[in-house]
């Protein structure tokens, strides 16, 4: 039997609120006690030195390039960067190549995830075949398989009607659909938001309105059909203000957000810089201020990352040409830690409050969980670097930046996945 | 004088039939089933009466059975099968009306891939109209076989719990039934795919919604499959059928869930390994081919009621 007791930790749970110096002891795998006083004979203690400790981060909303597009990330890079960030539990889109249409791809990407022996995989099954936005995807044979929720990824589904049946459908599975919000045939060619600055720069424009475009259509569709909808990346306070109206009517709608929409705005995209380059595109600095107060008042219900790897290849081109989308594995805990929340309240965004949304067990200290773990120390700041990141892709928006909030040790089922370089 | 119940002079629907209304038609239908088997069918009953069989969308299954009923009970019987292609259907439907009160037709059975064209029909021809099945809006004469079936088995119709399963929202034969076991006294239960069952469908009288066949099924005296059409695919409403099958399919364990001895019906054609599986269709509570035989006989009762309605008695 193997033992491990952390001892000198700052213990936050935000499932249950605890946020105080602790003990948690760890056998085989799982967590077996919190605050028992006894160390174990023959148990490995760790000294936190005062760090904390809390629930490995789930992040809801992570693009691997397994299968398909293995050169910018697979699935064993993905996990690297994945707990070099304290992540355990990733959610992955199931936009691949082929997508993730069929039972036996959703049973892969899991056992993809167990072979690492760093994460956990939970994917998302496609809304339709092939993410192509045309005929329904078997939602019940993948909820069977394991898929957590439902989304075409990066592609809106762009017929009213089909949204309104596949929404219907997924209610008798109650399964969750992801939308991404931008109406697409306002969003089609942009690259940027419309504004004094992408005028300047010349670039194709998508009015930031065509987010709460989408979103005001989806909305009503979820009222109709009863089905439980979720926005991926609101990034727009149009769009979080619809949504927040909608909860205080009972509709069954939840949303996140990634860091680069609370902690970036259009003006890093600078003089043409791709890494700045995302879908939805960055938004205008009051649009940035909506999103921080959406985190706040609890509109917005889960950071992910919305990790979305690429090559040099990818970025090195014409601003308009470049693939949008930038990693955020590694910087999801540092700039979500920025963002001005309490540290519980934003630990809870990153772990039980995503976990709970995709209905998976994980991002909580309970007693007989799993002990995925992640050691950190609030007060240590690092430097991002694009080139020295874990994992393979490297085209991080926060390239440069200082980000307080580091993480010393990462365990899945009480394994060490990740340690700190200079620690023993 | 005893009041006797009064006969429609078109069968266009069940909805809004009493049971008054209703119990005639099975209980003729029942004599006239007998009367079949033993070869004995009265072949005077229509004799001199022309019954014109207007199909505007194939059915061999129907037509036939019509065409049967029709030839049993001495009527003159002619099938037409009208090409559906036209583009101004509205027109062509009063046009072929007025050919037909020229023949001087006594019944037109009309099957319409259009909801309400039957009734059209009946408001320009002279002819007693038999609804034959028009559009997703109701066949008659199918929830009056279906009836027929049941009562026979049960040796009631009434108090008893009927599951509707799968393509409902799209089914005719769903509509016509939920009128006539609710005007009865039956509890109805709906179950398919939200895509395939509209939340309105529980405003249609005693009729609880499922989405969930094991609990639909749970208790239930009779199960009614229905055909899935392959279209339900293409239009985004159905994923696949293995996924159907997965779900909505009837099956030997969900089948087990209805009350021992439960009848197994469906109006047919089948997709085997679709909406039911092979061994259930082909079981010992399966009644799918003794449907087809009071088919016959239900068409013999509406066709002679309906004829008789028209003479000064």
């Amino acid at each position: 039997m193997t033992i491990t007791v952390f001892e000198n930790v700052r213990l936050i749970d935000p499932a249950s609120g605890r946020d105080g110096v602790g003990r948690l002891t760890v056998e085989d795998g799982r967590i077996a006690a919190i605050d028992s006083p006894e160390t174990p004979e023959g148990a490995c203690v760790i000294d936190g030195q005062g760090a904390v400790l809390c629930p490995g981060l789930v992040d809801m909303r992570v693009a691997l390039g397994e299968p398909g597009f293995e050169y910018r990330e697979s699935v064993k890079s993905g996990a690297r960067a994945a707990v070099a960030g304290g992540i355990t539990t990733m959610a992955v889109l199931p936009n691949t190549s082929p997508a993730i249409d069929n039972p036996a791809l959703v049973h892969l990407l899991k056992v993809r995830g167990e072979e690492t022996g760093m994460v956990s995989i939970h994917p998302y099954g496609a809304l339709t075949r092939g993410c192509e936005g045309g005929d329904m995807a078997e939602l019940g044979l993948l909820q069977d398989a394991g898929a957590v929720a439902f989304t075409d990824g990066t592609r809106a589904i762009a017929d009213a009607k089909q949204m309104r049946n596949l929404l219907s459908y997924s209610r008798f599975l109650d399964a969750l659909v992801v939308q991404h919000p931008e109406e697409p045939s306002l969003a089609k060619g942009a690259c940027a938001t419309a504004s004094a600055l992408a005028v300047r720069l010349g670039l194709p424009q998508v009015p930031a309105a065509a987010e709460a475009i989408m979103i005001a259509r989806d909305l009503r569709l979820a009222d109709m059909t009863g089905a439980r909808l979720h926005f991926a990346h609101v990034s727009t306070a149009e769009g979080l203000d619809l949504i927040r109206s909608a909860k205080a009517r009972g509709i069954k709608v939840t949303c996140d957000t990634a860091p680069p929409y609370f902690a970036m705005t259009e003006e890093d995209i600078g003089d043409f810089r791709t890494y700045a380059k995302f879908s939805p595109p960055l938004r205008s600095e009051s649009d940035r201020a909506a999103v921080c107060a959406a985190l706040a008042d609890g509109t917005i219900d889960a950071v992910a990352s919305d990790h979305a790897p690429a090559d040099a290849d990818d970025k090195r081109l014409p601003f308009a040409q470049a693939r949008a989308g930038g990693t955020g594995l590694v910087t999801l805990l540092g700039v979500t830690l920025g963002a001005g929340l309490p540290l519980i309240e934003a630990l809870r965004l990153v772990t039980c409050a995503p976990a709970s949304l995709l209905r998976i067990s994980a991002g909580t200290l309970a007693v007989g969980q799993d002990a995925d773990l992640c050691l950190f120390d609030p007060e240590a700041i690092w430097e991002v670097r694009a080139g020295e990141l874990p994992g393979r892709a490297q085209n991080t928006p926060f390239d440069g930046q200082k980000l307080k909030g580091r993480v010393l040790r990462t365990f899945r089922r009480g394994v060490e996945v990740f340690t700190a370089e200079g620690l023993a | 004088m005893p009041e006797r119940p009064s006969v429609p002079r078109h069968l266009l629907g069940i909805e809004g039939l009493t049971a008054g209304q209703i119990t005639p038609f099975l209980d003729l239908a029942e004599s006239y089933a007998l009367l079949s088997r033993s070869r004995s069918a009265p072949r005077e009953a229509l004799r001199g009466r022309t019954v014109i069989n207007l199909f505007f969308e194939d059915s061999t299954r129907t037509r036939t059975s019509f065409e049967l009923a029709g030839k049993r009970l001495g009527a003159d019987v002619i099938n037409m099968t009208v090409a559906t292609s036209s583009v101004n259907k509205g027109e062509t439907l009063l046009d072929t009306a007025s050919t037909l009160n020229a023949m001087r037709c006594d019944l037109l059975v009309v099957r319409h891939g259009q909801s309400g064209a039957p009734a059209l029909l009946s408001q320009k021809v002279e002819a007693s109209v038999v609804n034959a099945g028009d559009g997703t809006h109701e066949h008659p004469t199918q929830a009056l076989l279906d009836a027929l079936t049941i009562r026979r088995h049960f040796g009631r119709l009434e108090g008893l719990t009927i599951a509707i399963c799968g393509d409902v929202g799209h089914s005719r034969v769903a509509r016509s039934n939920i009128h006539l076991l609710t005007a009865l006294g039956n509890s109805v239960r709906l179950v398919g795919p939200p895509t395939l069952l509209p939340a309105a469908m529980a405003e249609l009288g005693n009729v609880t919604l499922y989405s969930d066949m094991d609990e639909a099924l749970r208790g239930a005296d009779v199960v009614m499959s229905l055909r899935l059409q392959k279209e339900r695919m293409g239009a985004g409403l159905v994923p696949s059928s293995r996924e159907y099958f997965r779900f909505f399919g009837l099956d030997r364990r969900r089948l087990a869930l209805a009350n021992p001895g439960a009848l197994v019906m469906h109006p047919g054609p089948m997709n085997r390994g679709v909406e039911i599986a092979s061994d259930v269709a082909d079981s010992d509570q399966s009644v799918i081919a003794e449907q087809v035989e009071m088919g016959v006989a239900v068409r013999m009762a509406v066709l002679d009621r309906l004829s008789r309605a028209r003479m000064p008695l």
